[in-house]
């Protein structure tokens, strides 16, 4: 992971930069670029609302080692918070933000707690459960939720006096938002809950042993991965600006699962090239009708095939040279084991 | 005998760790058939027996890993059978496995923080701390007692076998431990490295005070290494004194040349 985390500052930096002007008409800067229009404004803005989501399952998945299926269902649950609090009680737009967050963390500890005190893979079938009722019920519940009608003129919010109205400027805020969440998220990576996330998923009868409370941190990477599915639907309500129960279907949680995959599980930018791939190739293929699903399956088949650890994988191991394994022949406790390291080093290297 | 034997083991120390009557079945295999014993304050207690005589078994029960089939386990005189293996930690029991069992993405540096973290603060407050959790010179200090300087930063997956397992002990003890049980710590070291491995424990128990026991199959390492030993043998206790009466019990030699 070394060679990737060396360019991943510099290069997030150029990234932001980019990204803020890109869609921008800078023809009045000089430069002979007009920007992105009213349909390309939306896809980047969905791409990064789906990145957000994409970020909480690569923490329950790609670095605490959990499953979850239930991720489209958490997204439902911030975006109807969303809608249901400004619509109809008139709430402020971050109070909603916050409450989205919060209802998905609390539902994400209720749900994980009895699960986690259980065996492997109960996670999943109860998140598969879950996701299958959260639908049903947004669907079916229509003296809340508006059922198949949805909920209309979900208001994009006015900050400091600015409105986020126009598209290119509900974009920059989606932005700045994923920007803190991104924050947010490397700085608990980077804390010691990182580092306990990765051994327990690497290997949680050790890590129990050293004192690592697994259970405790399982349902934590769980609710928090899951608050980020609150996020991203309290972004993704203001954008869409209609919401009906489609987009929280169990077959878009099992879509982010794929993403994940195709981008590189435990890699912090994996959520973000994973999300592109899942938003952009719908949208080339829509002039294939229905085919759309099936092509995109098989393309993720191909891939997974071909770069099993995703595609920032593929990319860290083209950047990173063949380093001979480590040999302990200059330490002071050379062994029989050293020795055989040594020679099996050359071997790749000649 | 070295200077750790400060403590008698013919009773009069305080018990750390008190054992008593503990079974485990898988199925119909009765791995440990109701073993009873004290571990004193300050001694290294070697637990030996032949292949499969049960002494994995006996620590995983006593650690949590495993729920024994009856008997109690106390530590201080306060019961603590049911506890999970984090609780017990806790409390200042930690543990190697008889697999070798390091974080191979990990440096050595990462593997010593890890080892140590869940003591400070509590779960709330690790968010807040820095990566290392303000380890990182404790973990150096580690590092150089255990004389892995020269691999501070390499990944632990790279290292040679032996030093792999330095590392794993090393771990155990990042916590400041009271009472640590290792199992095998010298397993598949090569003979330099056995040395520094038994010269080190010897040290952390000289300059800590920690107890220790220790499972071993290698007599040579042991004998020299234990103030007293236990012997298992189809799940039971047969033999139990200081090295040099077990290294000639009739019993024991019996034991091993059976199987
Ligand atoms: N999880 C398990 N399921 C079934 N049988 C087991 C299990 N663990 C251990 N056993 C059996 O219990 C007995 C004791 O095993 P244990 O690993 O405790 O022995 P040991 O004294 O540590 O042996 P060794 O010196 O080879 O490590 C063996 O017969 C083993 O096959
Ligand atoms: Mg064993």
């Amino acid at each position: 992971m070394s060679t990737l985390k060396r360019y991943q500052f510099p290069a997030l930096i150029i990234a932001l930069i980019l990204l803020a002007a890109m869609p921008a008409d800078l023809t009045g800067l000089g430069i002979p670029w007009t920007g992105f229009k009213r349909y390309g404004l939306y896809i980047i803005s969905l791409w990064l609302v789906t990145a957000i989501a994409a970020m909480g399952v690569n923490l329950i998945m790609g670095y605490a080692g959990q499953e979850t299926l239930a991720q489209a269902a958490f997204l439902g649950i911030g975006a109807y918070t969303m809608a249901l609090l400004t619509t109809k009680l008139g709430v402020p737009y971050f109070v909603a933000f916050a409450a989205a967050g919060a209802l998905c963390f609390v539902v994400g500890i209720l749900l994980g707690f009895p699960a986690l005190r259980v065996q492997k893979h109960y996670l999943a079938f109860v998140t598969l459960a879950f996701a299958v009722f959260v639908w049903l019920f947004i669907r079916n519940e229509q003296w809340l939720t508006g059922g198949v009608f949805g909920i209309q003129d979900v208001p994009r919010p006015v900050i400091f006096g600015i409105k986020t109205r126009p598209p290119l400027v509900f974009y920059w805020f989606v932005l700045f938002m994923t920007v803190v969440l991104a924050a947010v998220m490397w700085w608990l990576l980077r804390s010691p809950w990182g580092r306990a996330f990765t051994a327990l998923r690497e290997n949680p009868v050790r890590a129990e042993s050293l004192g690592i409370d697994v259970r405790s941190y399982k349902l934590l990477a769980f609710a928090v991965g899951s608050a980020y599915g609150g996020f991203a639907g309290a972004l993704y309500a203001p954008l869409v600006e209609f919401i009906d129960p489609a987009p929280f279907a169990l077959g878009p949680s099992l879509y982010y699962l794929l993403m994940i995959l195709v981008g590189g599980m435990g890699y912090f930018l994996g959520p973000f090239v994973g999300a592109a791939v899942g938003v952009l190739i719908p949208e080339w293929l829509r002039f294939t009708e229905g085919l759309a699903p099936i092509i995109f399956a098989v393309i993720v088949m191909i891939m997974v095939a071909l770069a099993p650890r995703g595609i920032l994988g593929l990319i860290e191991q083209l950047l990173t040279p063949k380093r001979r394994p480590h040999s302990d022949v200059t330490g002071p406790t050379l062994g029989a084991g050293a020795t055989l390291t040594k020679s099996s080093a050359e071997k790749v290297t000649s | 005998m070295s200077a750790t034997a400060r403590v008698s083991a013919d009773g009069k120390g305080k018990p750390v760790l008190e054992v008593r009557d503990i079974a485990k079945s898988f199925g119909g295999v009765h791995a440990v058939r109701g073993v009873s014993f004290d571990v004193f304050e300050g001694e290294i207690l070697g637990l030996i027996g032949p292949n499969g005589s049960g002494k994995s078994t006996l620590f995983n029960c006593i650690l949590g890993q495993l729920t024994p089939t009856r008997g109690t386990v106390s530590v201080d005189g306060q019961a603590v059978t049911g506890l999970r293996p984090s609780e017990l930690n806790h409390k200042g029991i930690s543990r190697t496995f008889q697999l070798l069992q390091v974080f191979p993405q990990l440096t050595v540096h990462e593997n010593l923080i890890l080892a140590g973290q869940e003591h400070r603060g509590t779960m709330f407050s690790r968010l807040f701390m820095p990566g290392d959790a303000g380890l990182g010179g404790e973990a150096d200090r580690m590092i150089n007692f255990f004389r892995l300087g020269h691999l501070r930063d390499e990944k632990a997956g790279g290292l040679s076998y032996g030093q792999q397992k330095l590392l794993d002990a090393a771990m155990a003890f990042m916590a400041g431990p009271r009472l640590v049980l290792l199992d095998e710590p010298a397993g598949g070291v090569n003979l330099t490295m056995l040395g520094a491995l038994k010269e080190r424990l010897q040290a952390v128990n000289r300059e800590t005070g920690a107890t220790f026991v220790v499972i071993e199959h290698n007599m040579e390492f042991v004998m020299s290494l234990c103030t007293r030993i236990i012997v298992l043998a189809e799940g039971q206790i047969i033999a139990e004194g200081p090295p040099e009466t077990i290294r000639s019990n009739p019993d024991v030699i019996e034991a091993y040349l059976g199987h």
